[in-house]
């Protein structure tokens, strides 16, 4: 056990410095910009509006990509009749630039090419607004569309539906270009340029093109977002300058060190070399939970790191509850080896009911069913679940980790 | 062996003390709430290693000629969110608190326990509120979504140090030694005293590097945590142990009469 528990520590320290799983800080921590948008779902069929979220949550990320910000985290968020998107940039400090880019409607637009004499160029080109021009269609005229499957090939395929004046407009079009491209635009940028097959009078059509299924579901998103518009507004926006952040996170290190030297000086101080073995349990403690916070991964904000400190409270707790246990077994006059054991086993009541307590209020804050009515705030749920991991982790170190130093290390002169 | 059911008045007086101001300054001034809660934008700025905070109400004109200032952060929010937040922790916290009092009660087997450990819990959530009430009115701390967390927190540990103490006295109990309920809960509560000492002083020392070290954002979120711990293990002992005590005596009483 105690060679599995030395082999488990050299694990975590490689997981620990191995520069490919990175630790994820939250915004508050690394600085950047969090916009939290709300849309306006009062022109949208209650049917539709999980749809249309997700569409303009696709839009939204898109345009994030084209932002070029590494690492942005778009998500979507219901909260009883407010439907959101939070979008989270980590590292741009430019609010304007980018509460303009996100905060638009989508603007979905059918195209025509700008014939072209050389016809086989015609076919490779590559849809820009320079080389076609518009037919008076757009994602006003579309009802919606879903991905559906071929009934021929089983292939993915995207169907599309029009309005009945879409129906009149987009029957004219297809007859009129027959064999000819028309390219869809979102927000100015072209997302797809079928070749019209036939005239297409009946108001709904599909799109083909040896989708995979992922391409098909992007594609049907982002013709929904031209269909299902839905205005989004700005609710919230946090700027963390990038240097603020860097501080807190280096004085919360330097703090946090600082406090740790003073706890494990302190259980040294109060049980000698039973404190020096505790503190190794609190070393592999530390060891685990920062390995887990990157292997899930989990992203650390301030909430977060208290729920950490919290936890190492309670680690802490474990040990001292048992060798205060072994303190008085001792004074009944057991042999120390006896008392120890003894000592564990008793404590282990109160260590358990006290830290199932704080496991179930981190479930209940955490929230894990996404509950509407209970917290679905990060802040909230970031605290929960490291408090939840470190309790975990706590439990394993305090215990299993402690007894196997003990029985392995100490000795006492009898 | 310390007699510490003699004193049960005087802890109360004790907690009444911190409480009293507290709750009067909760109920005549209430908190000050940050923009988090309030809707608007807050600024804060740095020039020349100054920092200042400038904070605009909704509508309000948002061009500030920063004059070459950095920004350290702005935040704006809606008012919307902030209430949401405040409303579904509230939700969360009293149906952690519904789950705490079944969990002693059953583990305890016994209702009072839970009720008393619960007690003890909402008097230090008083006492952190009441004091962040207190501190806002005379020094303008306001409370954000970190505070929020805080005061969970502080519930967690409120009921983790209960039921150590809690655990002892079951165990007593359990031996069916003749004594009295006092008696049971002085021996408990002087053989944990130690114990809760060590353990509070092991997060104190956290808190107070944090609090003389860290960043100043964090400030008077590590403070919430602090006088949070402090009240959590205060509590455990002479809160909601004395109040057994007390129901315990009344019951014997009235099997008496």
């Amino acid at each position: 056990m105690f060679y599995l528990l030395i082999a488990l520590m050299s694990f975590l320290i490689f997981v620990n410095l191995t520069p490919k799983l990175k630790t994820h800080l939250g915004l508050d921590l690394s600085g950047g910009i969090q916009v939290t948008l709300e849309a306006d779902m009062k022109d949208i069929v209650s049917s539709d509006r999980s749809s249309a979220l997700e569409s303009a949550k696709e839009v939204i990320e898109r345009r994030v990509n084209l932002f070029g910000v590494s690492e942005p985290v778009v998500v979507s968020a219901r909260s009883e009749d407010h439907y959101r998107i939070i979008v989270e940039l980590p590292g741009v400090s430019d609010v304007d630039r980018a509460t303009s880019l996100i905060g638009q409607t989508a603007k979905l637009e059918f195209r025509e090419f700008i014939i072209i004499q050389d016809a086989t160029e015609s076919a490779l080109l590559i849809p820009t607004l320079g080389n076609t021009k518009s037919v008076d269609l757009n994602g006003g005229d579309l009802r919606r569309s879903r991905v559906d499957f071929s009934p021929e090939t089983g292939e993915p395929v995207v169907a599309i539906e029009f309005t009945p004046e879409g129906t009149k407009k987009f029957a004219d079009i297809t007859t009129r270009l027959v064999g000819e491209r028309l390219a869809i635009f979102l927000d100015d940028v072209p997302i797809t340029w079928p070749t019209v097959q036939t005239p297409i009078t009946e108001g709904s059509g599909v799109i083909t093109g040896n989708f995979t299924r992922d391409q098909a579901r992007t594609l049907s998103l982002h013709l929904n977002a031209g269909a299902l518009p839905v205005p989004v507004s700005i609710v919230e926006k946090r700027t963390i300058g990038a240097t603020l952040g860097k501080e807190s996170v280096e004085k919360s290190i330097w703090a946090g060190g600082v406090g740790l030297i003073l706890v494990a000086g302190f259980m040294i101080a109060q049980y000698g070399w039973l404190g020096v073995l505790a503190d190794s349990a609190l070393i592999m403690y530390g060891l685990i939970s920062l390995a887990l916070f990157r292997v899930i991964p989990i992203t650390l904000t301030m909430p977060g790191i208290a729920g950490f400190i919290l936890s190492i409270g309670m680690a802490v707790d474990s040990n001292i509850l048992i060798f205060e246990r072994y303190r008085e077994e001792k004074r009944k006059g057991k042999p120390w080896h006896i008392a120890i054991e003894v000592a564990f086993g008793k404590a282990w009541d109160s260590i358990r009911d006290a830290n199932f307590t704080t496991l179930i209020t981190c479930l209940i804050l955490f929230n894990p069913g996404s509950w509407q009515f209970l917290p679905t705030s990060g802040l909230v749920r970031g605290f929960a679940v490291t408090l939840f991991i470190g309790v975990l982790v706590s439990l394993f170190t305090g215990i299993v980790v402690t007894r196997t130093f003990i029985r392995v290390l100490y000795r006492e002169k009898t | 062996m310390i007699r510490f059911s003699k004193y049960i008045w005087l802890y109360f007086l004790l907690s009444a003390l911190i409480l009293v101001p507290g709750i009067f300054s909760l109920v005549r001034f209430g908190l000050r709430p940050a923009v988090d809660f309030t809707g608007g934008t807050l600024i804060e700025i740095r020039k020349d290693d100054k920092i200042s905070t400038l904070r605009l109400k909704h509508g309000e004109d948002q061009n500030i000629d920063l004059n070459g200032a950095e920004v350290l952060r702005s935040e704006t929010v809606g008012p919307i969110l902030g209430k949401e937040l405040l409303r579904k922790a509230a939700v969360a916290s009293v149906l952690a608190v519904v789950a705490i009092l079944l969990y002693v009660a059953l583990a305890f087997k016994n209702f009072k326990f839970g009720i008393c450990a619960v007690v003890a819990l909402a008097h230090d959530l008083l006492v952190v509120i009441g004091l962040f009430s207190l501190f806002g009115r005379f020094w303008g701390v306001e409370v954000d979504t970190l505070f929020v967390t805080a005061v969970l927190t502080t519930m967690s540990f409120s009921v983790h140090d209960t039921i150590v103490i809690f655990d002892r006295i079951r165990e007593y109990r359990k031996r069916g030694e003749r004594q009295t309920f006092s008696d049971i809960s002085d021996r408990a509560l002087t053989e944990t005293m130690n114990r809760s000492l060590t353990n509070s002083m092991t997060i104190i020392f956290m808190l107070l590097a944090l609090i003389l070290l860290g960043g100043s954002t964090i400030r008077w979120f590590i403070v919430a945590l602090l006088i949070g711990t402090v009240s959590g293990t205060y509590s455990s002992p002479f809160v909601a142990t004395p109040l057994l005590i007390l129901w315990e005596r009344l019951e014997m009483k009235r099997r008496q009469v």
